[in-house]
């Protein structure tokens, strides 16, 4: 149990970050100067946090690898950013934000991280305000609220529908003034490839610049990874076409556990598959189900001629529908957290009940709002997701249902990291979507935005400097030392092994085998026997993709498919991962579901009393199976008990 | 209700920023109308590696509008032929059967061409770590409702800066000119008190470094306005000028 | 303020503020012109509103300051309009666009203020060959003295009206007028507008409001210079 050591502070769970920042090491400014910090990923974590340790006065090193730090898939959040204030009075208070993660997250999560996130959410508010950041008010002047899944209190804040680019925008504007200022510098198109170790601590790393296809290193007293969600295993999912897995891969190679690899977030309402050429799903906000009913036909023959273009929804009575969530679950009805909504989306279609041409999707219904509040109001609230939802479908909103489906949204899972954001791999350091903490094994609405500024604001300026203290000794080093060549080496070897196969298969198309698998095997609903039989896929999949794969162009200049391909052989170990750790969790919680365990009415059935920890897998050699290690999960302050959302 | 397509596609092709650059002419049939316009140029890169030939470089990264990294100027429009969207969220339901589609790469002396139809857009990076922010650190902040703000101020503030950085305007622009980005974050910021603060510095800076940066001058033809995915106004254009003037007059 | 006229948005100024200078002068230019279709008229007799109107102009000590202020209006107008047309090529860089520009709810003539500005500047040289080098005897012509009122009595002048008229009876002249006032419209309802919002005197309320008022302007102007040439070739 060495290895993992989440060394969690003494004390009372709502004492415990304070008294951690009243004790812990800080590093003095004349020191700071002389210390380098790599951020990769200009995401909510990765800028905020660079933003932040420039100001402090470290030197810190921003790699993305898109053409600007601003394009993050952060940008692409719609709904809100939850935070503690209780503005609205409804009786909200840091313990139950605190409470509300954890139950959400199914009793899975961390207690003491959660806590803090808890506690500083009110500061990003307050951060983000003083940013610019465009938050919607009230006509008196302050901040509105909006409710979201999974909560009873209204504590969302939010920006139109654009609350993530918003959120963004002001910390890229942070880390772009400090780029002026010269305590930032901005490596754009700049992908990270290998993770440097030196004597046991990360000390830099070796990235491709995407544009000249030339190598380079990068040294640094600490390796900070911000580099966000591994969901594109899947192939198809809301997440960016570029977002991957590959940082946390190389890391994971290095040393550093892979957390819970299987707790992946299906988000209940994107818009329907429409054709095999679809290259990715777009979200519909979550908010859309405080207004939207969710219905499926009561009867299999209305579903069959809806989906024949035989009959249109409209046609049908309200007897002749079934609110499927109003009716299992009367007391949160449509707004049920999301894994919840969406296994039941999944439960209707696998029924026979699906709308749509290809039968997978359900309604979401805006009929009794409109009645109710009006069309304007409606378009007020949702304008422009409608508007978007029209370009793709094609179809006014406004007059016939939506329709929608469950997508790969988030992952919860991630690089393990311990309470102050470490790895286990000394001077490796992880925040945001990439690594593992805060969200147990689902997570609420408007909470994923909260971590990130959370872990980029006001954690890891904090925990780094705990870690950054006592290497305040260590000279900069040149980037010719031996450990340096050694990872540029292996990294030369790969790409051009890749380069060299010159098989018959595009990447896309492999990938696009695999994510099927994926998705239907490990994805919403898991058994054992498809895990196995997904594990076996997987490696057969490797196999071709490490013989066929075929990747025109150079090694110099700008290869796009040549960083698809690298891409693409992380996410094919990830999958591997994802499907291990779903094989071992013998329990349903939160967005991992089991189908041999659930209770009689076909809810998720966690099992506490085995399986109340933190999957930590350890990577043991190319082709050998990852080794298990467990850290428990101990709840002092609350209660495990079963969720229910009825 | 499926419908397929078959169109020929015009592409620019271009092997890095020094290279000369050419048109290059594909088939690509059978698209249905439901697959959005990128879809459709992965189905082509599908036929070129499948034809052992370089697949056609293109930017995108979020695929529904927001991020911005789409650009592509199609059959004579910067995002094409639909309005209000980026490139990511056109559909072939606006071709025609039969059609030729001529895609460009943004055209502006600010924006080299780096592969194809890629372009270097890091000119906007730079305007913005020019001012276009607010001058805070982390922490020590007082209370988000400790400062009201007017609704309509924050709402209008919030259209300005729903602006994603795209470069449509400036491709769009027969001036190469990049007031309408410039303004919709000068006054995005202006309109708040927290940012109000700095406006004029941030307006003299931010128009600086955009006309050391080698974009035109406006000429308010308005079509920036026309091709904005985002219907950034031109009154943020105003507005700039506003900020400016008078900043340079308090001088 | 310093060094304003090295930022494009300083030069831009100076073309908005010529601008409307300019504008202003066109509107002094029409209501004089605006005589020519009273005299002869209304129990006016011909030629005596017009050229009590010209004397005005051409006495009045603050009209003698105007004018070189005039001059440079117009060689500042010009010459930043050729300086900032330079960069905006500079900054679209050379490669145009093969598919061309579908962009569509542009103003035409916003599109084309140079083209408008170089038809207009080619016309205002005939124009000030056809009256003013003539009016300022750099170009002889045989004027008749004429009696006018003028402020109450009675005053003694050149009989501009004459030369005017002759010069309308010509048709391809009156052709040209037209064309230069037309260009004059067009380029004057973007330039109305645009010179407010180079200022910055615009918002969103005002945006349509402006464009609307501009569009008068356009109108007036070139529509009243229009009408005037074609009243005096075919009514006078």
């Amino acid at each position: 149990m060495s290895k993992i050591n989440a060394r969690i502070p003494e004390g009372p769970l709502a004492q415990k970050w304070t008294d951690y920042k009243d004790h812990q090491k800080l590093v003095n400014p004349s020191n700071k100067r002389k210390l380098d910090i790599i951020i990769v990923g200009t995401g909510l974590a990765g800028a905020s946090a660079a933003a932040s340790l420039g100001e402090m006065g470290f030197n810190v090193k921003s790699f993305c690898i898109q053409d600007s730090p601003r394009r993050a898939h952060s940008i692409a959040a719609q709904g809100g950013i939850n935070a503690a204030k209780n503005y609205p009075n409804d009786g909200d208070s840091v313990f139950r934000l605190f409470y509300d993660t954890i139950k959400g997250g199914d009793y899975r999560a961390r207690e003491a991280n959660v806590h803090r996130l808890a506690e500083v959410s009110n500061s990003i508010i307050d951060q983000c305000v003083a940013q610019g950041v465009p938050f919607a008010r009230e006509y008196g002047g302050l901040l509105d609220n909006r409710s979201f899944g999974g909560a009873q209190v209204s504590r969302t804040f939010y920006a139109k529908g654009q609350t993530g680019q918003q959120l963004l925008l002001g910390a890229y504007q942070a880390l772009m003034r400090q780029v002026e200022l010269g305590s930032v510098t901005m490596h754009t198109r700049s992908e990270l490839v290998d993770i440097v170790i030196v004597d046991g601590k990360a000390r830099g790393i070796i990235a491709r610049d995407l544009v000249t296809g030339e190598l380079t290193r990068h040294f640094a007293h600490a390796v900070v990874l911000a580099t966000g969600g591994y969901g594109n295993t899947f192939f198809l999912s809301t997440n960016a076409m570029g977002s991957n897995g590959s940082a946390i891969i190389k890391a994971f190679h290095k040393g550093a556990m892979f957390a819970n690899p299987c707790y992946v977030q299906i988000h209940p309402t994107c818009i329907p598959v429409h054709g095999e050429f679809q290259s990715k799903l777009t979200l519909m906000s979550e908010s859309l189900r405080n207004d939207g009913r969710i219905w499926v036909p009561k009867k299999k023959e209305d579903a069959e001629a809806i989906r024949s273009g035989k009959m249109k929804p409209s046609q049908l009575s309200e007897e002749e529908r079934d609110y499927y969530l109003e009716r299992r679950y009367p007391t949160f009805g449509n707004l049920v957290p999301r894994d919840v909504a969406s296994r039941a989306a999944k439960e209707r279609c696998d029924a026979g009940f699906g709308v749509g041409a290809t039968g997978l999707a359900v309604y979401l219904d805006f009929k009794s709002s409109i009645d109710r509040l009006g069309q304007k109001t409606i378009e007020e609230r949702y304008g422009n997701l409608f508007q978007m939802y029209e370009k793709i479908v094609d179809e006014n909103p406004y007059e016939t249902p939506m329709m929608i489906y469950p997508a790969i949204h988030y992952v919860m899972g991630g690089l393990w990291v311990d309470y102050e954001l470490q790895t286990n791999i000394q001077g490796l350091f992880c925040c945001g979507e990439a690594n593992f903490s805060d969200h147990g094994a689902n997570r609420l609405g408007a909470s994923a935005l909260m971590q990130g500024l959370a872990d980029g604001y006001f954690v890891l300026p904090y925990t780094i400097q705990n870690y950054l203290a006592d290497d305040i000794a260590t000279k900069r080093m040149t980037t010719n030392e031996p450990e340096f060549t050694e990872a540029e080496n292996a990294v030369k070897a790969r790409l051009e092994k890749l380069k060299s196969i010159q098989g018959n298969r595009s990447v896309d198309s492999i990938h696009k085998e695999f994510g099927l698998v994926m998705w239907d095997f490990v994805g919403m609903s898991r058994n054992k026997k498809g895990l196995q039989e997904a594990i076996e896929k997987i490696a057969v999949i490797k196999k071709e993709f490490w013989t066929n794969v075929r990747i025109p162009g150079n090694m110099t200049g700008m290869n796009i498919e040549l960083e698809k391909a690298s891409r693409l052989a992380d996410f094919i170990e990830i999958g591997d991962l994802i499907a291990r750790d779903a094989l071992s969790r013998e329990e349903s919680c939160g967005g991992h579901f089991r189908e041999e365990y659930q209770t009689p009415e076909g809810e998720a059935l966690r099992k506490d009393d085995l399986f109340a920890y933190v999957s930590c897998w350890e990577f043991k050699g190319n082709d050998v199976a990852p080794e298990l290690h467990k850290e428990e999960l101990i709840y002092e302050s609350v209660k495990m008990v079963q969720r229910n959302y009825k | 209700m499926e419908k397929n397509i078959n169109i020929t596609v015009k592409v620019w092709r271009q092997n890095g920023p020094k290279e000369k650059g050419r048109f290059e002419t594909h088939k690509v049939n059978n698209v249905s109308i439901d697959t959005s316009f990128l879809e459709m140029l992965d189905i082509l890169n599908e036929q070129l590696i499948n034809e052992n030939k370089e697949p056609v470089a293109f930017d995108h990264d979020c695929r529904e509008g927001i991020c911005g990294m789409c650009s592509l100027y199609i059959n004579g429009r910067p995002h094409g032929p639909d309005d209000d969207v980026t490139t990511c969220q056109l559909h072939m339901r606006k071709f025609k059967d039969g059609q030729t589609v001529t895609i460009e790469p943004w055209r502006s002396a600010a924006f080299p061409v780096i592969k194809d139809l890629i372009v270097d857009r890091r000119a906007f990076d730079k305007i913005i770590a020019a001012g276009g922010y607010v001058s805070v650190n982390t922490g020590g902040i007082p209370d988000a409702n400790s400062i009201g703000i007017p609704k309509a101020d924050a709402d209008e503030a919030m259209d300005s800066a729903s602006c994603i950085g795209c470069g449509a305007c400036v491709a769009a622009c027969k001036n190469g000119s990049a007031m309408l980005f410039v303004s919709a974050k000068v006054s995005h910021l202006a309109m708040l008190p927290q940012g109000r603060i700095e406006g004029a510095r941030r307006a003299k800076a931010m128009v600086a470094k955009m006309d050391e940066l080698g974009f035109g001058n406006c000429t308010n033809t308005g079509a920036c306005e026309v091709e904005c995915p985002k219907n950034i106004s031109l009154s943020n254009i105003a507005r700039l000028n506003r900020e400016f003037l008078s900043a340079k007059f308090q001088d | 303020m310093s060094n304003l006229l090295t930022a494009s948005i300083g030069r831009k100024l100076l073309m908005s503020v010529s601008g409307l200078f300019l504008i202003l002068f066109l509107f002094v230019h029409l209501t004089l012109n605006s005589f020519l279709l009273l005299d002869g008229v209304m129990g006016f007799q011909k030629g005596q509103l017009f050229n009590a109107g010209a004397h005005f102009m051409a006495t009045n000590p603050f009209i003698k300051v105007m004018e070189p202020m005039l001059a440079l209006g117009f060689i500042v107008h010009i010459i930043y309009s050729l300086i900032l047309t330079l960069q905006n090529m500079k900054a679209r860089g050379p490669q145009a666009y093969a598919s061309g520009n579908k962009t569509t709810g542009v103003e035409w003539a916003s599109q084309n203020m140079l083209v408008l500005g170089i038809v207009i500047f080619s016309f205002l040289i005939v124009h000030l060959f056809d009256f003013f080098m003539k009016m300022r005897g750099y170009i002889a012509w045989t004027p008749g003295e004429v009696e006018f009122p003028f402020f109450g009595s009675m005053a003694k002048g050149e009989d501009v009206y004459s030369l005017v008229n002759a010069t309308f009876k010509v048709l391809p002249i009156v052709i040209i007028y037209i064309i230069g006032s037309v260009a004059l419209a067009f380029h004057l309802a973007h330039g109305f507008w645009s010179s407010f919002q180079t200022i910055g005197w615009n918002n969103t309320k005002w945006m349509s409001r402006l464009r609307c008022i501009s569009t008068i302007v356009g109108i007036v102007l070139g529509g009243g210079f229009t009408v005037i040439a074609l009243a005096q070739y075919l009514f006078f």
